[in-house]
């Protein structure tokens, strides 16, 4: 699963969906692997305003990435930034979580992922 | 036509013989293809978008959308939801681009608000009307799921659903589904009348702020297709019904007396004296 996915990914538990903690999912004894992916500059372009940056900024401190600035980059800071956007681009998408758990921050329900796959079925009193 | 959804739930259809055969199976690829370029064709996407794959399998209608050249607005990236984890681990095998998760749809959309610029479903949300245990009913499946999908769609993103609907009820139950949580909908039925008619659900959320008025819904959307055919219902039924009825008059009455003893209300019996006037006294 790529960074990019778990940027967009909240808790799948009803009562979890009010709060504002059931996003982002913390990994747990997370296995990472890089893959090759050819850069899409347009399409990070579309996808950076709908990104969270605070999220992001959590997630990969969690996952023991390098400190991420404070604030976004603008759209205008990608599009003539060579670096940044190579960055971004492989935090983002060449980045996947392989193994591990996802856990919610008001629940603390534990989402396993495996060979990339998380499951999100849920037992039904959750639902 | 053999309906599989009538007998089984889909992950126990679904298992490693059953994902097998139907991934190899060439004739249900070209379908499936067909199907998701039509389906694409209704997105009308621009710009390399992020869609989510309902009911993705093992990744069939994924590989086109990965596929789409940056002339004609791609290549999208996907993410793709399925309840058979035996489908999910074909689509491992064939190294499919997109993320996957194991996931029922009729339990809803675990994403935040406003993340896809799409979505799509080939022959899949059919499974959700067939969902029988003691604890949920095809209606509340098929609201949580049209109810997790309008929120996980940004404003102005489309929706488009291929499915197999066994009669016009269960048409009728999915549509309505999807017009309750929120979405503009249309039905676009590909070779209508025969064997091998190819139902697609048109869904829009909400108004986009850089949409013209006319794209708003599915009218909008086909346009400008050779050989569609324009059915609008809508106006006909606002002009019927309402309006041949006076306010105040017997007929109303009864009409508002029978919404009331629908809904449960102690209502005075109806004669001959109903809705007349009193005399006047002086």
């Amino acid at each position: 699963m790529k960074l990019l996915t778990l940027n967009f990914l909240t808790c799948a538990v009803k009562t979890c969906k009010s709060s504002s903690d059931s996003f982002p999912l913390h990994p747990k004894d997370a296995e990472l692997a890089s893959d090759d992916v050819e850069v899409n500059p347009e399409l990070l372009v579309n996808l950076l305003p709908r990104l969270d940056w605070k999220a992001l900024k959590t997630t990969s401190a969690e996952l023991g990435f390098p400190q991420l600035p404070d604030s976004p980059p603008t759209i205008e800071q990608l599009q003539s930034d060579d670096k940044l956007l190579k960055d971004l681009h492989s935090l983002l998408m060449e980045t996947n979580l392989m193994e591990g758990k996802l856990v919610c921050g008001v629940c603390g329900h534990e989402y396993a992922v495996r060979e990339g796959i998380p499951n999100f079925l849920l037992p039904s009193h959750l639902v | 036509m053999s309906r599989p959804e009538d007998t089984l739930l889909a992950d126990v259809h679904y298992d490693d013989v059953e994902a097998r055969k139907y991934t190899t199976s060439s004739r249900i690829q070209n379908i499936q293809a067909s199907m998701t370029r039509r389906a694409l064709e209704l997105l009308d996407l621009k710009t390399p978008s992020l869609i989510l794959d309902v009911g993705c399998g093992s990744g069939l209608s994924g590989e086109i959308l990965s596929d789409i050249p940056p002339e004609e607005g791609g290549p999208h990236i996907w993410i793709g939801m399925d309840i058979s984890p035996s489908m999910l681990d074909v689509a491992l095998q064939r190294d499919v681009e997109g993320d996957l998760f194991l996931a029922d749809i009729g339990q809803g959309v675990p994403f935040r608000a406003g993340t896809f610029d799409a979505a799509i479903s080939i022959s899949a949300i059919q499974w959700l009307c067939n969902a029988e245990s003691s604890e949920t009913s095809p209606q509340q499946r098929l609201a949580r799921f049209f109810g997790g999908l309008y929120q996980s769609l940004k404003r102005g993103g489309r929706a488009v659903c291929q499915f197999y609907p066994k009669n016009d009820v269960q048409k009728q139950m999915i549509t309505s589904a999807a017009v309750k949580a929120g979405f503009g909908a249309g039905m676009l039925e590909d070779d209508p009348d025969t064997k091998n008619v190819k139902v697609y659900l048109v869904l829009t959320a909400g108004q986009s702020a850089v949409a013209n008025t006319k794209s708003g819904d599915i009218t909008g959307v086909v346009e400008n297709m050779e050989g569609v055919d324009v059915v609008d219902n809508r106006r006909q039924g606002r002009s019927s019904g309402k309006g041949e009825i006076k306010k105040g008059s017997k007929q109303w009455i009864i009409k508002k007396k029978e919404q009331m003893e629908r809904k449960g209300k102690v209502v005075k019996a109806t004669s001959k004296y109903t809705g007349r006037k009193r005399r006047i006294a002086f």
